[in-house]
């Protein structure tokens, strides 16, 4: 790697070139495959699969804004708006083909992870039933109870030799297993680096802001299996220590005066909005509860660790630890406030969020609002809403904060 | 005639008062109740521990407490059940079992132990993978859990023969309703689909092993009258449930007939038997396995639609109606798949979106109204 060339220059240039890539696979005959986002990638990187991430598509085309259009041919063929924005986006999407704001190869079969909610699995059915594609599912049970149980961790592995079976047939090419300990090497220590990185925002000021977190996470999504994704976040992290080191914060033209905490997806038809109005007040998005669901480590010949890694992301654990998992945030990031963004998309996160608010709000005093919006669907978000919801937060930082003063 | 209008009208209280009939059952059998979340949750192995169990799908409750927990977009199944959960009108019942089959039930189990914390809960997953070697031993790993809790709670140990005996019981009472279901073409008049309706929903408040005995009686009244004679449509229904009394009230005024149905409440939990051999728990994991053309369930073939259309054809149906019920993402999914199945085979659709506690039903009638005029 160019050392004279940023991490940000390299970033921008891989996620093109992912997409290029896949394109031009496609083209050659090669085979493609659509994956949720905390898929086992390394089953299909074993396998040599280009894959493309639509979760990953449906946002570019949502900060893009170029969703709309897509969310009226999935509506116009009987998908209620009620339903997740990135499967609309992405059915849509399979139906017209074409987004000025950037392309991505038809599959030839797609695989699917319930890890991140259920909903996946009805969305990729109707992708394999619309195109007569062959699906894999890895089911991932729902952990009501704190830990993996063993018996989901053998259901999870069996899976994996189910899947392994099934890319055997699609591809006609014998599964590697000396190299799938390689990629799970990479994978993992990718994933550690991830990790690494977005942690040094605990420093203050925060060497970076979170909405650069949002576009590094693209890389963590599409990349998490290969040697260029793992190089990536070194480079970022050797970065951001040199700001620490300087005491550099996340912006040259503004001060980090709070540290907040954002919960969920963002909302990406409006992220210069979001972001912006943010930036105005000083306010970092230092961290969010989404990033580290790519934290996936586990020793790389252990597939029991790599079962048990794969149902561990927050979105599969039960409140008791979705709670503890943000407390420990709180902490460990010196937050003054966290934003609940209430995303008319995720049923799964949305259904938990009063209570977790609570009980955050109970054990650390944490200032905290929560706004209406979605991941995709510009609708759903109103600017003076949020707007309102941004100065009522800030004035509670801002109370916490001489309260805190006048003990001292 | 009069021994069926008493047995209807029976069932008809039982459906329309569940807490008071299952109180009733209670009593007249001494067995303690758990509550059961839709869908698919053990009942043969509740039964076989000596306890009844109880179907919870919503009612009519007003909704105020449980927005303390969910947002307004989440079904109303869900936010009646956890609202009458906070008011104490499940506090009854020894238990609750919460399968979580969607996003909305997963998220359900969590805050249930924060908002009814009186209410015991007992969590159940159920493998999407159901038809692979890996899932059915899960599910029986998740039986074998469950199977514990259910014996504490009872303080009885559960036998290998407790549970075929109850499994034999649930089977005589899914083939009595396949029965039941079939010979409503027959007599539509008398089992209107709100008759039909209330009698199959019965069901979840009795004991059943008395309340297939009722049904069985039924239809024997029945079948020594002669069939009636109604020139009305003949209909397939399918969603999670086809509910309220105005909904209900609109297609018997229209002579609408369920022929037959595709609703989680109804068809979906009969409509699939268990295999004969294999050990209790495998037979019960085997049901989940080739139980197929549900929502809740992962098909990579989405059989859903054929399901349907097959429905249709062997019913002579006229249509499908489509209760769609507000915010279930896994129906909402299925839909534009199944809609375009049946259009392309020329069966004509309704489709209603529906919630538990409807305002105003002026419209939904105005639909099927035009629908049966359509149709005729």
């Amino acid at each position: 790697m160019d050392k004279n060339i940023s991490s940000k220059q390299i970033l921008n240039d891989m996620i093109s070139r992912h997409y290029e890539e896949a394109l031009e696979a496609k083209k050659s005959g090669e085979l493609v495959a659509w994956a949720t986002s905390i898929v086992p990638q390394e089953l299909l990187e074993t396998m040599d699969i280009k894959v493309v991430y639509p979760e990953n598509h449906a946002a570019v085309l949502g900060a893009r804004k170029d969703a709309p259009a897509f969310l009226k041919d999935a509506e116009n063929n009987g998908y209620s708006t009620d339903l997740c924005s990135y499967a609309r986006v992405n059915i849509g999407y399979m139906n017209l083909k074409e987004s000025v704001a950037g392309n991505i190869p038809m599959p030839d079969f797609i695989f699917c992870c319930n890890n991140i909610c259920n909903s996946v699995i009805k969305w990729y059915e109707n992708l394999a039933r619309e195109m007569r594609i062959p699906m894999i599912l890895i089911d991932t049970p729902f952990n009501h109870t704190f830990n993996v149980p063993e018996h989901s961790i053998k259901y999870i592995r069996g899976q994996f030799d189910h899947a392994i079976g099934q890319l055997e047939q699609i591809t006609g090419k014998k599964f590697d297993h000396d190299r799938f300990k390689e990629v799970m090497k990479i994978s993992a220590e990718t994933a550690k680096w991830w990790k690494k990185a977005t942690a040094l925002a605990a420093a203050q000021p925060s060497p970076f802001n979170g909405f650069d977190l949002f576009n590094y996470m693209a890389i963590i999504v599409c990349m998490r299996g290969k040697q260029e994704g793992l190089d990536l976040f070194k480079l970022w992290a050797e970065e951001l220590q040199g700001k620490i080191d300087r005491g550099e914060g996340p912006w040259k033209d503004q001060k980090e005066k709070y540290r907040i905490m954002w919960d969920g997806i963002a909302c990406w038809p409006h992220l210069a909005d979001t972001s912006k109005i943010l930036k105005k007040n000083g306010i970092n998005m230092v961290t969010s509860t989404y990033p580290d669901s790519w934290t996936i480590v586990y020793d790389s010949d252990d597939l029991d660790a790599m079962a048990r890694a794969y149902s561990s992301n927050y979105a599969n654990r039960n409140l008791v630890y979705g709670t503890g998992n943000i407390v420990q945030i709180v902490k460990d990031f010196s937050l003054d406030g966290i934003i609940y963004h209430s995303n008319r998309s995720c049923k799964l996160m949305d259904f938990r969020q009063y209570e977790v608010q609570r009980q955050v709000q109970e054990q650390t005093g944490v200032a905290s609002v929560i706004f209406d919006g979605d991941q995709t669907d510009p609708g759903a978000f109103s600017l003076a809403q949020y707007e309102t919801r941004i100065q009522a937060l800030m004035e509670m930082m801002e109370q916490r904060k001489k309260e805190r003063l006048s003990r001292q | 005639m009069n021994r069926i209008k008493e047995i209807i009208s029976a069932l008809e209280q039982t459906a329309n008062h569940p807490a008071k009939a299952v109180k009733a059952s209670m009593q007249e059998t001494g067995k303690k109740a758990v509550g059961c979340f839709p869908y698919y949750t053990p009942d043969e192995i509740i039964y076989a521990a000596g306890m009844l169990p109880v179907g919870l799908w919503g009612g009519q409750t007003d909704i105020k407490l449980a927005d303390k927990y969910l947002q307004s977009f989440c079904c109303s199944i869900m936010r009646i059940n956890v609202e009458q959960g906070m008011k104490g009108m499940y506090d009854f019942l020894s238990a609750v079992v919460i399968p979580t089959y969607c996003d909305t039930l997963k998220c359900i189990c969590d805050n249930w132990q924060v908002a009814v914390p009186q209410t015991y809960l007992i969590p159940m997953v159920y493998p999407q993978h159901r038809k692979i070697a890996a899932g059915m031993i899960y599910l029986i790993d998740e039986y074998k859990r469950v199977q514990k809790e259910f014996e504490t709670i009872a303080g009885k140990k559960i036998t290998e023969k407790d549970l075929e005996d109850s499994i034999a019981l649930y089977e005589d009472y899914r083939k009595t309703m396949q029965y039941f279901t079939a010979l409503v073409s027959k007599y539509p008049i008398t089992l209107n689909a709100k008759t039909r309706h209330l009698i199959i929903k019965a069901a979840y408040f009795m004991d059943k092993g008395l309340y297939t005995a009722k049904v069985k009686e039924l239809m024997k009244e029945l079948k020594k009258l002669p069939e009636e004679k109604l020139d009305g449509i003949k209909v397939v229904v399918t969603g999670i449930l086809a509910e309220t009394d105005a909904l209900l009230d609109a297609f018997v005024q229209n002579q609408m007939v369920f022929v037959a149905d595709d609703l989680a409440q109804e068809s979906r939990q009969f409509r699939t038997c268990a295999r004969s051999t294999g050990t209790a728990l495998e037979r019960l994991a085997y049901r989940i396995a080739d139980h197929d053309g549900c929502s809740l369930l992962y098909d990579e073939e989405k059989k859903h639609g054929q399901l349907l259309i097959d429905l249709v054809r062997e019913n002579h149906a006229d249509g499908v109606v489509v209760c769609m019920m507000k915010f279930c993402n896994p129906e909402e999914f299925d839909y534009p798949i199944y809609k375009k199945e049946l259009e392309a085979a020329g069966i004509p659709m309704l489709y209603l979106e529906i919630e538990q506690k409807m305002d105003s039903a002026e419209q939904i009638r105005t639909r099927i109204q035009s629908f049966a005029e359509m149709i005729k």
